[in-house]
């Protein structure tokens, strides 16, 4: 397997993708005395490329590494950001990839990786039960931290009024939300 | 199933959600044909305390530093590690040189610890309790260096966004030493004990298999990823802090035997290697840290202003004693807490490989084998606002638990 530059993987996902690329943007700092390169990549693709980009993820390191899916609620939007890492197991190597897909609140679905990455169960699940967004063709889609009896259709990632409700939560004196 | 082939009858135990073998509450629903495990769930959501929900809701970010830490009893080094490495990703701060190996040094102590806590519990889940406790008597000594180091056992208070609130002196490192001179001597007498006792040789191989490729498969990662080969080690990839200077090498099992078996033995083997690694890190640290600032701003309401002022987003990962914890934050400009806040601990991957490495052994290995992944449950469940009864399938308020406690208290004085 050949280890590309980060910029050599932008170009790759400009020719896999073409016009479903929105973005991409390549951080980088440097870190201690030695001032080595800290370095990660992100990714926003359309939502209709969302898979053509996982499977060229795929194709950039066998089994890459899913660490979690962040979902941030955006007012009309909610953004899902799948953090991979590839080139893992070897010294300075490693980069981290943020995949960043955005959906709108009319139609929250999502196509599962769970057939591609079979260890992306758990984050499936946690953000279609904690953000509402309906993973299509999960093979498990029970809950997995809300408790069964959990109100349905309460999402507590949620900023709008599918969010918490003020009666579910109980406000200490002088600690009122910001 | 074609027609007069008749399905196995099974039966269901289930473990937890407290049970004297698991520290913290987990459920584990173990479907057995006899002695031998078919099939396993995992549930979770026991201990969910509503942490990320806080910091997005209402902390500010130098107040989330603190509530990070309190994510884990054991792990409250890597966890405010990682957010702050993600806070200053995404503010755009550069914490200084001196800071930094501070920062290394702590983190390295916080696994000598946890790993020779795993090494207590691990024996104590096969019934050895003479090794429990001479594992916590040992661990006792990287508990006071602690101790001298932070002024603190548990929570330690270290991080600063930009820095380290406290610096580790010249006259300091004479004690340091004084430790990490102790480990050294005794690491051969444990190396003895763990790897060549009879009983647990015995109790943990061929125990909790876990292939390679189930390990890439299922996302594993830390000390159970690498007992099974997989040299993944955050440390290692994408070094941050000082591991950057330092030439960190990930810990297989085949360093020291010559062949990966990814059984329960080999994640002993893992963590001993790594709290000899560990004294090896902080020794180097302490001989290169260079002189400086521990700090990039000292005034912490300078600092909150400008990370109102922020906006940006940034990822922090950290390789903490069980494996990598990554924290994703958002900030935007305007607003006082984060915008999104996404933590992710090592046990919430390595409890997918849960049902892979029960199935086929037998229920008396249930214990040993599941410690063997040091599972940490409250790093994994965070987010519930509901306090789940249990045995009752029903959901209670706080306010409700307490008119039931009241009302039973009028009851008894009556």
């Amino acid at each position: 397997m050949k280890v590309l530059s980060p910029q050599e993987i932008v170009d790759t996902f400009k020719k896999a993708l073409g016009d479903d690329l929105i973005d991409a943007k390549i951080y980088q700092c440097e870190v201690a005395v030695k001032k080595n390169k800290f370095c990660s990549l992100w990714i926003e693709v359309k939502k209709s490329a969302f898979r053509n980009a996982v499977q060229h993820i795929c194709r950039l390191q066998e089994y890459p590494h899913l660490a979690i899916i962040s979902a941030s609620d955006l007012g009309d939007n909610v953004e899902l950001i799948y953090h991979f890492t590839i080139y893992y197991g070897r010294h300075l190597e490693e980069l981290s990839v943020g995949l960043r897909v955005k959906l709108p609140k009319s139609d929250l679905r999502i196509p599962t990786i769970t057939d591609l990455i079979p260890g992306a169960l758990f984050t499936e699940r946690e953000t279609q039960e904690m953000m509402g967004v309906e993973v299509v063709g999960i093979p498990d889609k029970r809950r997995l931290f809300l408790p069964e009896d959990f109100p349905q259709g309460i999402y507590p990632w949620r900023t709008d009024e599918k969010g918490l409700p003020a009666d579910m939560f109980r406000i200490l004196p002088g600690r009122e939300p910001k | 199933m074609t027609v007069g082939e008749k399905k196995r009858a099974t039966y269901t135990i289930p473990v937890g959600p407290i049970h004297p073998a698991l520290k913290e509450p987990v459920l584990l629903e173990l479907s057995v044909d006899g002695e031998e495990i078919v099939d396993v769930d995992v549930l979770l959501g026991q201990v969910h305390r509503g942490i990320e929900w806080l910091g997005m809701n209402r902390n500010n970010p130098i107040q989330t530093i603190h509530l990070a830490e309190r994510i884990c009893g054991i792990c409250n080094i890597c966890h405010p590690f990682a957010f702050v490495m993600a806070v200053e990703h995404a503010a755009g701060i550069t914490p200084p040189a001196r800071a930094e190996y501070i920062r290394t040094i702590i983190a390295e102590m916080e696994r000598i610890h946890s790993h020779l806590l795993w090494a207590g519990v691990a024996a104590h889940e096969i019934g050895f309790d003479t090794i429990f406790y001479l594992a916590w008597r040992v661990r006792e000594d990287i508990m006071d260096l602690i101790e001298y180091v932070t002024g603190n056992r548990v929570t330690k208070a270290m991080f600063q966004i930009g820095g380290v609130r406290r610096d580790i002196t010249e006259q300091q490192f004479p004690r340091i030493r004084q430790s990490l001179d102790y480990y050294k001597g005794i690491f051969d007498h444990l190396r003895k004990i763990f790897l060549e006792d009879k009983t647990i040789q015995m109790r943990t191989k061929n125990v909790g298999i876990l292939k390679k490729e189930g390990a890439l498969k299922l996302l594993t990662v830390g000390p159970t990823a690498r007992a099974s080969g997989v040299a993944k080690d955050v440390r290692q990839d994408q070094p941050y802090a000082a591991y950057a200077d330092l030439d960190i090498k990930a810990m297989t099992p085949d360093i020291l035997t010559g062949a990966v078996i990814g059984d329960t033995y080999d994640r002993i083997i893992v963590r001993l290697l790594e709290i000899k690694q560990s004294i090896e890190i902080i020794e180097q640290c302490l001989e290169k840290m260079p002189p400086g600032p521990i700090l990039a701003q000292p005034k912490t309401a300078v600092l909150i202003k400008s990370l109102t002022k922020a906006e940006g987003e940034g990822v922090g990962r950290a390789e903490a004693p069980r494996g990598e914890v990554i924290h994703y934050v958002r900030l935007e400009s305007g607003r006082e807490t984060l915008s999104t806040w996404k933590v992710r601990a090592p046990t919430y991957v390595n409890l997918m490989c849960v049902p892979t490495i029960l199935k086929g052994g037998q229920i008396a290995d249930v214990p040993i084998a599941f410690a063997s992944l040091d599972p940490c449950q409250s790093c994994t469940n965070r987010l519930v606002i509901t306090d789940r009864v249990t045995g009752k399938k029903s959901v209670m308020s706080y306010e409700e638990l307490r008119r039931l406690s009241v009302e039973k208290t009028k009851r008894l004085q009556q």
